[in-house]
């Protein structure tokens, strides 16, 4: 007798839980050849304000930890995929059509990409921050704390080591963020989203929304209550990324700007992506009194 | 002692003359459907309220607030505060209706007086040694004066729950009829008597029944769940529960008595939903910040930030209005 079909609907990932779309909307996601494979959750503009209201709530814990601490956490989560290896290659080669041992090579170096980003939360301060001179009898610290709740519209393309690639520095930094995945190929990051529910994250860090990003991007632009947003996911989409900096130009957020096309997420990522979220503070102490 | 007096209505005075007969006339009223009342008021939480008719909502429910302070740590400065943002919730926008009322403990409300002048913003103070009502009824009563002299225009006591649950109705009877004659200024005047019936000590839908009843029989002008101190606090199917004791008590008697939901609730889809209620329950003779009120502090910003989506068209934070 032939086993039923296991026909799966996705959900989105909000403040550490699995919620359908408020709107109750879902859609179907095709393989690269064009084959059903799942339901994934539409994300509307309401599950983009719960999830930012998750994200807020979730700074000021995230945000004190101790840098290694953070760290900790985010190897954590390269654990956990290294666990999960064979469903992300399946994800993988699902999404963006490569041959087996591509995807492997592909996952690798996604979680090669979070253990170099987890190395990075307690040094990233040794390496931007600094002791300045200053011509008086003061110590003038600059250190780099995190921006706030970051808005991320993830990559089209690169589904999994892409999404790595914009999630891992905002968060080892110490910022909570709110992530539109890849809209035509959201699997990986709902597998992401399964991971990082058991490993350590506290609920609200990564939010993560499956759906279209010219959809609740504007949203997310326009939310009084994001600091910072990333359009690395509109790559190549100008007038949509310029109508998105001006609705974040309000509350001024940090914007990182669209690139013209997606770039290779196989480069070493420098240190850019962690920087962009950082804001920069500069202490006067007085010595010798 | 005779009562009598004290009751507007004298329909009620044979119910009301010994504490045997109060007992038949309550443990005689109907009981409560908790399955079907909870459904009701889950049922009622359904409903979608969008654009104009949010819009209108958000409003009445900003009238609607008693913006409420009742901490250990008031310091003047926390009630004057909390005034100025009474009389002017969004001060970025001259439209923004002002709320009905500030909270506060007795002590508080020559401040309150001080800073709301004649804005129109009541001063509802909480007497009766709020919140757990456990003192002499001298001292209740003079707390209650202290705050009627001191300027409140409502004022907000509790009931002794433990003489309710020990099943003296009379006693509680009397004594919100007493806490009723100490709210009465010269000229004829008095201050608005909330009666505060901490739903989540009376264990029983039907307790609150017995206890509505009880309160507006006494002469209360506003019945009122909770004093926010007590988990759970305001419910929706307690709020409908009460609801539903005002409408018939009007049926009966012709005299209108508000409802006035406090603690717990937070955000404007929870506060229409009780206005869903109010409309659908009670009728829409209880719209009306003289009827009906939100006890709350949380939920005036929740309100305020979907008041600023409304107008701007972009979800606000709270980074735009005050702490409190």
């Amino acid at each position: 007798m032939s086993r039923i079909d296991v026909r799966k609907t996705y959900k989105l990932y909000v403040g550490g839980a699995f919620p359908r779309s408020e709107s109750g909307h879902s859609y179907e996601v095709f393989d690269s050849k064009g084959k059903f494979v799942a339901n994934a959750a539409l994300a509307s503009r309401k599950d983009a304000r719960d999830a930012v209201i998750a994200a807020r709530k979730a700074f000021p814990g995230w945000s004190a930890r101790t840098a290694y601490n953070r760290a900790q956490i985010v190897y954590r989560i390269a654990e956990v995929m290294e666990d999960r290896r064979p469903q992300f290659v399946q994800a993988v080669v699902q999404s963006e059509g490569l041959s087996a041992s591509k995807a492997e090579k592909v996952v690798d170096e996604a979680i090669d990409r979070l253990v170099w980003y987890a190395g990075w939360a307690d040094k990233i301060t040794q390496v931007i921050g600094n002791a300045n001179p200053v011509a008086g009898p003061f110590f003038n610290l600059s250190t780099p704390e995190p921006t706030g709740v970051v808005a991320v519209l993830a990559p089209q393309e690169s589904s999994l080591l892409g999404l790595i690639g914009v999630v891992a520095p905002a968060i080892v930094t110490g910022n909570t963020v709110v992530v539109v995945s890849s809209c035509d190929r959201p699997l990986p990051a709902v597998t992401f989203s399964e991971v990082l529910a058991t490993s350590d994250v506290p609920g609200g860090v990564v939010n993560i929304l499956t759906g279209s990003a010219a959809t609740v991007g504007p949203w997310l632009a326009s939310h009084m209550d994001v600091n910072a947003l990333d359009l690395t996911g509109i790559a190549g989409d100008s007038a949509l990324a310029t109508d998105l900096e001006v609705a974040a130009a309000d509350n001024l957020k940090r914007v990182r700007r669209a690139p013209a096309a997606e770039p290779d997420w196989t480069l070493d990522p420098g240190l850019d992506a962690m920087t962009a979220f950082l804001e920069t503070k500069t202490v006067w102490h007085p010595i010798g009194v | 002692m005779s009562t009598s007096s004290t009751v507007l209505d004298s329909s009620f005075d044979d119910v009301t003359r010994t504490d045997a007969s109060l007992r038949r006339f309550l443990h005689g009223l109907p009981g409560v459907d908790q399955v079907g009342a909870e459904a009701r008021a889950a049922g009622l939480g359904t409903r979608s309220i969008k654009t104009s008719a949010k819009a209108y909502a958000l409003d009445l429910a900003i009238r609607m607030v008693d913006l409420t302070t009742l901490e250990g740590q008031d310091t003047p400065g926390k009630v004057r505060a909390l005034a100025s943002k009474a009389m002017r919730p969004d001060p970025a926008d001259p439209t923004c209706p002002q709320v009905a009322a500030v909270c506060v403990y007795p002590d508080m409300v020559p401040v309150a007086r001080e800073t709301l002048g004649d804005s129109g913003v009541h001063i509802a103070a909480v007497a009766t040694a709020f919140p757990s009502g456990r003192a002499a009824m001298d001292i209740k009563l003079a707390d209650t004066k202290d705050a009627v002299d001191a300027g409140a225009h409502e004022i907000d006591m509790v009931i002794d729950r433990g003489a309710f649950l020990a099943g003296h109705y009379l006693q509680v009877f009397e004594e919100i009829a007493q806490v009723r004659e100490a709210c009465r200024r010269e000229k004829g005047e008095s201050a608005h008597l909330k009666v505060i019936f901490e739903t989540g000590e009376l264990q029983t839908y039907d307790n609150v029944r017995r206890a509505s009843w009880l309160a507006m029989m006494a002469g209360a002008h506003f019945i009122k769940t909770s004093t926010g101190k007590v988990q759970p606090a305001a419910t929706l199917p307690v709020t409908l529960v009460m609801l539903e004791a005002v409408r018939d008590f009007r049926e009966q008697t012709g005299t209108m008595i508000g409802v006035k939901p406090a603690g717990g609730i937070r955000t404007s889809k929870d506060a229409i939903k009780y206005l869903v209620m109010v409309n659908e329950v009670a009728g829409p003779d209880w719209l009306d910040p003289d009827w009906f009120r939100f006890g709350a502090s949380t939920l005036l910003n929740d309100l305020l930030m979907q008041r600023t989506k409304m107008t701007t068209g972009r979800y606000s934070g709270p980074d735009y209005f005050t702490l409190d």
